[in-house]
C-alpha cells in the first residue's frame, strides 16, 4: 500500500468515526440495546474480507473459510435478533 | 466492472449510514436495522462478484452454515439472555477478524512470498490480530461471566496488571519481529496467542455490574477489528462501518461510565466489589431497622394508590419477573392508577436491557421513562415497586461520603410516600453495601422471588 493511498484510507477512517459520532450520540436509551445488537451484526462487514481470502491457496483458504463461518454468523445472527427485538417496541395503543 | 463492484460499495456505505441514523427513532428503527441488513447485502454481492467466484462451493458452504447457526441462535434465544448474546456475537466478529488477517498473513508469508508486504500492510494485519484476539477471547469471559459458567464477580490477583503489562509487552515485540521480517511466523502465531490470552485477562477482574460498560467496549473493538481489516485489504467499506461501529461502542461505554459515576480506567482496572464491606460509616445490617410486608397488605397499599413508579433491575431479569409485572401494571391501570417504569441507564446487564425485557412483555415503550425525566417526580408518587434493583437506589450515593457509589447518579426513589422492594432476602448488591433505603421509615420489604410473590400479588389485587 503506497502511503498516499494510507492517507487517503485514514481520511475515510476520521470522517467515518466523526461521522458515526454523530449519528449515535442521539440514540434514546430505549434503543441502546437494539443499537448494540445492530451495530454489532454490522461490525460482521468483516465478511467482505473472509470472501476475498477464500481464493486459491491452502491454509489461508480455509482460515478464511473459518472466518466467514464466523462473520456470517455474526451477520445473520445479529440482524435477525435485532429485528426480532425491535419489533416488540410498541407505542401504547 | 470493477467501476460497477466500486459503486455497490459506496451505495452501501450510504445504506449503513441511512440504516444506523434510522435507529435513532423508535418508530423508524426497524427500517433501520433492514436496511442496514439490505446494505450488508450488497456488499456481499459486490465482493462475491469481485472475487470472481472462484471457489463458489466453498463459499456457499460456509455462509450457509453460518447464516443457519445464526438465524436458529437469533430466534430461540430468550430476551433475558440478550446480553450473552451480543457478547458472543461481538466475539464472532474478532474471531472473523483475526483470521481474515492470518490468512492474508499466510498467503503473504509462506503461499506466495514473492508477494512485497509493506510496512503498512503489516502493521494492519498485526493490529487486526491483536484487536480481533482480545475482542473474541474477552467477549467469551464475558459471555461466561454473564451465563454464570465463570464467577460473576471480580477475578483479581496479585501482580494482574503487571502480568498485563508483560504480556503486552511480548505482544509489541512479536509484532516488531513480523514488521521486520514478515516470515517470522513463530512470532506472529506467539502474538495471537497473546492477544488471546490477554483478552480473558482484561476481562476477568471486572465484576457483574460493569457488564454494560465492558460490553459496550467488546462492542467497540470489533468494529475497529473490522476497521483494521479494512487496512489490511484496503477496502473501504470495511473501514467506514469498522469506525461507525466503533464510535457507536465508545459513545455507549461513556454513557455507562458516566451512569456510574465511574472512569472507563476505574472499570477497566477492575476489582470493583472485590473488597466489600467497607461500606464507610453507615449503617450495618445489624443496626437496621427493616419492615417486612406481606402480600396481601402490599396488594392494599397498590390499590390505594393513585401514582404508582415501577423501578426495574438486573433482579427482575433473573427472576424472569417482566411479564407479571405487565400483568400487575395492567390491573393497576384498570383501576385508574398512573403507572411509570424509571429505568437506570445501567439497570440490568446491558445498555438497555430492562427496556428490551419490558418491550417483550408488551409494556408500551413510552411508560418507560429515563432516571433524568422522573427523579423530580418520585416527590409526588404514592408508590415505589423496586424489583430486583438495589445499588441504583441507594440513598448512600446522595448522602454518604464514603461510600464507593458516592455521587453516582440514582433514582431518588426513597422521597416517595411509599416504597415497596422486592428482593429474595437482605443480601448486598453487586457493590457489596448496604441499602440504607431499606432502613428508612418508609420503606417496606417483600421478601421472595419476585415472578412468585407479584404473582401472588397479583391474584390478591384481583380480589379487591
Amino acid at each position: 500500500m503506497s502511503i498516499e493511498n494510507f492517507i487517503f484510507l485514514l481520511y475515510i477512517l476520521v470522517l467515518a468515526s466523526y461521522c458515526g459520532f454523530e449519528l449515535i450520540a442521539k440514540v434514546p436509551p430505549t434503543l441502546h440495546t437494539p443499537l448494540m445488537s445492530g451495530s454489532n451484526a454490522i461490525s460482521g462487514i468483516t465478511i467482505v474480507g473472509a470472501i476475498l481470502c477464500i481464493q486459491e491457496g491452502e491454509y489461508s483458504k480455509y482460515m478464511g473459510m473459518v472466518a466467514l463461518v464466523f462473520a456470517t454468523i455474526n451477520v445473520v445472527g445479529g440482524y435477525a435478533v435485532t429485528d426480532r427485538m425491535l419489533q416488540m417496541f410498541k407505542k401504547k395503543k | 466492472m470493477d467501476i460497477i463492484i466500486q459503486v455497490t460499495y459506496l451505495i452501501a456505505t450510504i445504506l449503513f449510514i441511512v440504516g444506523i441514523k434510522k435507529l435513532n427513532r423508535t418508530q423508524e428503527a426497524r427500517q433501520g436495522n433492514m436496511i442496514s441488513a439490505f446494505a450488508m447485502l450488497l456488499a456481499v454481492v459486490a465482493t462475491l462478484v469481485k472475487s470472481g467466484l472462484i471457489t463458489p462451493v466453498e463459499i456457499l458452504a460456509c455462509m450457509l452454515l453460518g447464516g443457519a447457526i445464526g438465524l436458529v441462535w437469533a430466534r430461540r434465544v430468550e430476551m433475558t439472555q440478550m446480553p450473552e448474546m451480543v457478547a458472543i456475537f461481538n466475539g464472532f466478529g474478532g474471531i472473523a477478524s483475526l483470521f481474515v488477517a492470518f490468512s492474508d498473513y499466510w498467503t503473504r508469508a509462506v503461499e506466495q512470498p514473492s508477494m512485497s508486504t509493506d510496512t503498512i500492510t503489516i502493521v494492519s494485519i498485526l493490529l487486526s490480530v491483536l484487536i480481533g484476539g482480545v475482542t473474541f477471547s474477552g467477549s467469551l469471559t464475558a459471555y461466561g461471566k454473564l451465563s454464570g459458567k465463570i464467577s460473576g464477580n471480580a477475578i483479581v490477583f496479585n501482580g494482574q496488571h503487571a502480568l498485563n503489562l508483560l504480556l503486552f509487552a511480548i505482544a509489541v515485540v512479536c509484532g516488531v519481529l513480523v514488521a521486520i521480517e514478515t516470515g517470522s511466523i513463530v512470532a506472529m502465531v506467539v502474538m495471537g496467542v497473546v492477544s488471546l490470552v490477554l483478552g480473558i485477562l482484561v476481562v476477568i477482574p471486572i465484576g457483574g455490574a460493569d457488564m454494560p460498560v465492558v460490553i459496550s467496549l467488546l462492542n467497540s473493538y470489533s468494529g475497529m477489528a473490522a476497521c483494521t481489516t479494512g487496512f489490511v485489504l484496503n477496502n473501504s467499506v470495511l473501514i467506514v462501518t469498522g469506525a461507525l461501529v466503533g464510535a457507536s461502542g465508545i459513545i455507549l461505554t461513556q454513557i455507562m461510565c458516566k451512569a456510574m459515576n465511574r472512569s472507563l480506567v476505574s472499570v477497566l482496572l477492575g476489582g470493583f466489589g472485590a473488597k466489600s464491606g467497607s461500606g464507610g460509616s453507615g449503617p450495618s445490617a445489624s443496626d437496621m431497622v427493616i419492615k417486612e410486608v406481606g402480600v396481601e397488605e402490599a396488594a392494599m397499599i397498590f390499590d390505594s394508590a393513585s401514582s404508582v413508579i415501577i423501578v426495574p433491575g438486573y433482579g427482575m431479569a433473573v427472576a424472569q419477573a417482566q411479564h407479571v409485572v405487565r400483568e400487575m401494571m395492567d390491573l393497576l391501570e384498570g383501576k385508574g392508577v398512573d403507572v411509570r417504569f424509571a429505568i437506570h441507564p445501567v439497570a440490568g446487564r446491558m445498555p438497555g436491557h430492562m427496556n428490551v425485557l419490558l418491550a417483550e412483555s408488551n409494556v408500551p415503550y413510552d411508560k418507560l421513562v429515563e432516571m433524568d425525566h422522573i427523579n423530580d417526580d418520585f416527590s409526588n408518587t404514592d408508590v415505589v415497586l423496586v424489583v430486583g434493583a438495589n445499588d441504583v437506589v441507594n440513598p448512600a450515593a446522595r448522602t454518604n461520603p464514603a461510600s464507593p457509589i458516592y455521587e453516582m447518579p440514582i433514582l431518588n426513589v426513597d422521597k416517595a410516600r411509599t416504597v415497596i422492594v422486592s428482593k429474595r432476602s437482605m443480601a448486598a448488591g453487586y457493590a457489596g453495601i448496604e441499602n440504607e433505603l431499606f432502613g428508612y421509615p418508609n420503606c417496606l420489604m417483600l421478601f421472595g422471588d419476585a415472578k412468585s410473590t407479584l404473582t401472588k400479588m397479583v391474584g390478591e389485587l384481583k380480589e379487591l
